[in-house]
Formats: C-alpha cells, structure tokens, sequence
C-alpha cells in the first residue's frame, strides 16, 4: 500500500524523522490556514501518488495568502497523468544548500535490507543511477542485526556527504530503518534529504510503502486505507477482500493462486482476447468468496465472458462450484461463464455443477486450460 | 532417489488441531506420508485421528524422531513455529502459511542462516513438496502427480506459483512422465528455498533426468538461477515464466528502478533462461509439450 507524501511525513514523524511543518488541505481555506500555521514563505503540493508533479504545476512557492488562494485554486481539481488532485500538503518553504538521496528497502535477491545513500539526491537521482552508479552507496544491513549509528555515520562518509551534515544524515538513517523495520514498509525513501543552511539535516519528501500482510499490528494504518487509490472496480473487491486489479478487456478472469491467475491472462491473450481484470481468489477459498469473486466481475460492464480457471490444491473444487450455484441465485450475471476445474475435489465440484442443471448458454466446462481460454475469448466475441 | 524427501522422512504437523493443518495433515498421511506427531501449545496428550499431539516440537522430535515439519498455522504465529521447530533439529520445515509480513520473513531467514544452519526452510506461502509416491508435505493434491519410473527418465519440478506448481504435475501426469521430486519454492520476497538450492539437489540426483522450472514476473531469483544453470546445470530443462501480459506493478519509488536495473520482467527472465539453453514454453502447456520432447529425445 502506497502512502500520499502527507502521509509518508506523518509516518515519519512518529519516528521522530525531522519534517517540514505543514498541514493537508481540501479546500482553498484549508490551504490558507495551513500556511498561517506553518509561516510563509509555504510550498503548495498536490498529493498525487504519481512522478512529475513539479513539472506538470502541481508545485507551488507562495509567500502569502493571496499567492497561497492562487495555487491552491489551480491545484485543486488539476489533472495530473490521470490522477486527480483533491488532496494539497501545505508546509513551510526550506532553505536548501544540498540534497542528498536515502532509501531502505528488502534486497529480494540478497536477502537482506538495504541501504542507499548518495550525496547527489533530487529529481534525476535515477539518471545518477545510470551515469554514475558508484555515487550511490548501497550496503546491506542483516535484519538480525539491525543498523547501529556508527555504521550509519560510516554509510555517510562512503557517500561523500560533507562532514558539517554527517552526524544529522546518520541521525535520520538510523530513525528510518526504525520506520523502515518496526513501521514493516516495503520502502521507505527520503529524496530530497536536505542540508539546511543552518547545518540541519531534514526530509523534504516521503515516500513510503506498507506491507500489507503486516496490516494485523498497525491499527494505526486503517485510515489509510480509506484513501487508497481504487478505481470503483477495486473498491467493491477490496470489500470482498480480493486481489483484485481492473484492466480493460473483455474477458473476465477468476483464478486461484496469483501464478495461474498470471498466466490465465497470458493465455487469454495468446488466443486473441483480452483479460478485463486479474483477480485471485487466493488459497482455500470458499463458496462466499466465489460468490463475491463473480459479483465483483458482473459490475464491470466491459465484461462480455468469465473465464473461471481452478486447480485445486487448499482450494477445493466442491466450493468453488458451490459458489457459482449459490453466485447464480444471488447475482442475475450478465456474461456466460467457462469453468476448467482440476485438482482437489475436483471431481466432486463438476458432480456439484452438473446437477445443478446450468444451462450451456450460462456454464460451459472445458477440460484444459487453453480450451477453456479459447472458449471464453470467443464467447467474449460473439 | 528424491530430493529434500522420501518415502522415510518422519513429519510431524505443526498446527494439526487447525482447520487447515488437519485437513491436509491427514491428506498428507492418506497419501503414505509419515505423519508422526501434531504439535499445538496447550493440547498435548490429545490426538487427531490417531496422531498423538505435543505441546512443544522439541517433545515431538525427542518421542517419534521426526526429521521434518509441515508448519501450518496463521501468519502471527507462523515466524515462532518455524524458529521453534529449527532450535527442536528439525531438518527440513515446510511452511504454507500465507500473508507472513516480510520484515518476519527476513529475520526468520537470516535468524536460519546464523543460527540454525541444519535447518532448510520451503515457503513461506508455499504448496510445500512431493516426491509422488513416497512423501507429500502440503497442501498439493497427491493424485495429480505421477510417480517415477524405476527406468526413467523422471522429472524435478521446481516452482514459485503453488497452483502453476499442480499445473505442471498435471501437464506431466497426462503426458505419462514421472516426477522425481516436485518442489513449490513460493512466490514471497524471502523465500527459504530457492529456484538454485532446488537445482542444484535435481542435478546430483540420479534418479531426476530432466528439470522444469517454473517462474513468474518480478524480482530476479529467474535471472540468477539462469545464470546458475549456464555453468552447473548438465540436466535439459524446460521453463515457464508466468504474466506475460500481466498489469505493470506498482513500482516502488526510485529504489525499486535502481534494485531492478531492468530485472523482473517476464521477457527479461525468458530470454535470461533461452540464453542458458533451457526451452521455454509460452504457457504451462507448451513448457509440459516441450519437457514430454526432451523426455523422447532420453528415452
């Protein structure tokens, strides 16, 4: 789950990550007050979870309340790569001598956190990435052992960060690997991490990104859930707990497992269709969750065929036509359905289907993968 | 011959008074897998159709001898199971829990790797292992897997999708191919057991002839076990990388573009596995197609 800069700041700063002061903002009011309360001069930010705000307007200098109206009014409502602002971040402007890069992320292949460094930060710090690979330092950090301060200044020097500002980015590393590892984020990135004239060292952006599956011990993290950005698709599947990601073909897809949901889509493709979503029903899906699985497709109106695509292993084939029948008498479906149904119980859920006495024209069964796959597509055609 | 498992690895369970645990426990035992003990904190001295129940692993190893452990309880507990079970000597734990945060995951990797270096940890999040006809620790259904053939050629399955992983099993059922050993390694971020652990044990194993592989998009794990079959792998092999056309994740700030460095995707990791002689099929049937060729070339 990805955090709005707003909320990456908060997040920080409950591990005591030095930010600018600033406030949210809704309205052009809300803007207002915000500046009065951080002291102008104030940036005026669109919270949009996409790259190159600054350059599309959604950035804004403003040394009073009146040039705080003016942005904020043009903000607002702007449209940012497809992404709406209905969000602002209103902080106080920073003075800034140097920005720097620091971020701590899972190494997958190493196994371990990592750490990168670079004294060269700000927008093109991807483009160092490539010109100049050796400008950021990377150290791995074993998460039994965690980062002491000394090996964090140590980072700062391998940097090449000027001595005046070492002891404050040692100083923000070692808080955010605490928010990095106790927050449980997938990413926890700080670009630019400015030097401040006076010698202060402070994050001037946030990006953070949760780990789900470690949502059980954040109580604190349900409000972010209230301003995910989901399209209607998404929302209704979230209710449902599904994972579920809206696309824009014509042939809905239930799969169980995100490995076979994957190459469900390939499949569908390969035969000449087009996949209107990726939806996994996860492991050990019952009935319910089949059920909700195909009131979530049916609201997609793109959808012109449901390709239902199970192999059992902890799901079992007799809930999974359960739910279909129970599906059918809840929800009026619009798009046939193709079932392929193998594994588990597989036996038992075809036996379940058959006498449910579903017409051909609502359900038909096909015996592989890529027969089924063929038969949605051309279903989705027709 | 079989990886990790055979027909004499003792199992216990852990969490085989849970739904989950003894619904596929006892599938597990139904299928000629050695089931010794269930463990469950404060219900020791009961039993589960017959299997007697331990409070602590270290009293399920130290009264049935067991080597191996199936570790099927929720996520919260999942992390303390694991650990407890590699401090007890177990082996070898199978782990398919699903939804274990991966700073959990981590640590209860390098916390292996320092202190419990006997122990190899499959999953989490995994289908677990078969070795068809001799032992199936998880959650995969043991009819869908062919036994080996005592003249061969049998096939190594190793896999990071658990239902691509019975996908596999099945192309090669219906084919009439024998499987040595079929491992689901797991598609989390830290898994215990990787893509090259399983390489390397098929390679040295006599009675596994051929290999298939089974990827999927994002992460590196594909390139790197490529780059390990180029100079260690004298075994043909096929492959499979799953999303092709899957949606672009999310990516993650400008950390993930520097990690990656262009790794992760499907293509990448195809033409990563063709460039290390591998015949890659473009969905799970043609890599089976391309596998039921390499076994007529051997016999």
């Amino acid at each position: 789950m990805d955090l709005f800069e707003y909320q990456g700041k908060q997040y920080f700063a409950r591990f005591d990550i030095p930010v600018s002061p600033g406030d949210k903002a809704d309205t052009v009011d809300e803007a207002v007050a915000a500046a009065e309360a951080a002291g102008y001069p104030v940036v005026v930010k669109a919270q949009v979870q996409v790259g190159g705000r600054g350059k599309a307007g959604g950035i804004k200098l403003a040394d009073n309340a009146d040039e705080v109206r003016l942005h904020a009014g043009n903000i607002l409502g702007m449209d940012i790569k497809g992404h709406v602002v209905h969000r602002l971040w209103v902080e106080h402007a920073s003075d800034i001598d140097e920005e720097y890069y620091a971020s701590f992320t899972l190494d997958r292949a190493a196994k371990k956190h990592l750490l990168m460094l670079s004294a060269q930060g700000g927008v093109e710090i991807e483009a160092v990435a490539e010109s100049d690979p050796d400008a950021i330092v990377k150290l791995h950090i074993d998460p039994v052992v965690g980062l002491d301060a000394g090996t964090a200044r140590q980072a700062a020097v391998d940097a090449k960060i000027p001595e005046r500002a070492l002891d404050g980015t040692a100083d923000i590393l070692v808080k955010l690997y605490r928010c990095f590892t106790e927050g449980d984020c997938d990413l926890a990135e700080i670009n630019p991490l400015i030097l401040k004239p006076t010698g202060e060292v402070h994050a001037l952006d946030a990006k953070v990104s949760l780990d789900a599956n470690a949502a059980f011990r954040h109580p604190e993290w349900a409000e972010y859930a209230e301003t995910e950005v989901l399209d209607e698709r998404e929302r209704l599947a979230k209710t449902h707990d599904l994972q579920y990601i809206g696309l824009d073909g014509t042939v809905g897809i239930i799969a169980n497992g995100a490995g076979l949901a994957m190459s469900t889509l390939d499949v569908v493709n390969q035969v000449g269709g087009s996949a209107a979503n990726f939806l996994d029903i996860g492991g050990g899906a019952n009935a319910d969750v089949m059920a909700a699985a195909l009131e979530v497709i049916n609201f997609d109106q793109n959808v012109k065929s449901i390709f239902i695509n199970i192999f059992g292993g902890i799901t079992r084939g007799e809930e999974v036509a359960k739910g279909i029948v129970e599906a059918l008498g809840r929800v009026d479906l619009r798009a046939p359905m193709v079932i392929r149904l193998d594994g588990t119980n597989a036996e038992e859920g075809r036996q379940i289907l058959a006498d449910a006495g579903i017409p051909e024209s609502k359900l038909r069964s096909e015996p592989t993968m890529l027969a089924a796959a063929r038969s949605a597509v051309a279903l989705a055609q027709n | 011959m079989s990886i990790f498992v055979n027909e004499n690895t003792k199992v216990i369970v852990q969490g085989l008074t849970g739904g989950q645990g003894k619904y596929h426990g006892l599938r597990n035992r139904d299928y000629g897998t050695n089931v010794v003990a269930g463990v469950t904190p404060g219900k020791g001295g009961q039993d589960v159709e017959g299997i007697p129940i331990f409070d602590t692993v270290a009293e399920a190893v130290a009264a049935t001898g067991a080597d191996a452990s199936f570790v099927a309880v929720p996520p919260k507990a999942a992390p303390a199971a694991i650990l407890e079970a590699a401090a007890a000597g177990v082996g070898f734990v199978v782990c398919i829990t699903e939804g274990i945060p991966a700073q959990d995951e981590a640590r209860v990797f390098n916390t292996l790797l320092s202190d419990y270096p006997n122990t190899r940890l499959l999953g989490p999040n995994c289908p677990g292992i078969i070795s068809p006809g001799k032992c199936n620790i998880g959650i995969t259904a043991g009819e869908i897997a062919m036994p080996p053939s005592a003249e061969g050629p049998n096939v190594g399955i190793v896999s990071r999708s658990g239902t691509l992983t019975y996908q596999a099993l099945y192309e090669l059922k219906q084919k009439g191919i024998g499987v040595s050993t079929c491992v689901g390694i797991g598609g989390d971020p830290v898994p215990g057991t990787n893509f090259i652990d399983c390489l390397r044990e098929f390679e040295a194993d006599p009675d596994t002839h051929a290999i298939i592989m089974i990827g999927e998009i994002g992460g590196s794990a594909e390139e790197e076990a490529a780059e390990f079959i180029r100079g260690n792998v004298s075994k043909p092999m096929s492959a499979y990388i799953a999303g092709v056309t899957a949606p672009a994740g999310k990516k993650m700030g400008h950390a993930g573009a520097i990690v990656s460095g262009g790794k992760g995707t499907a293509q990448g990791k195809m033409d990563a596995l063709a460039d290390a002689g591998v015949k890659v099929g473009l969905n799970p049937t043609e890599a089976g197609e391309l596998m039921a060729q390499i076994v007529a070339g051997l016999r």
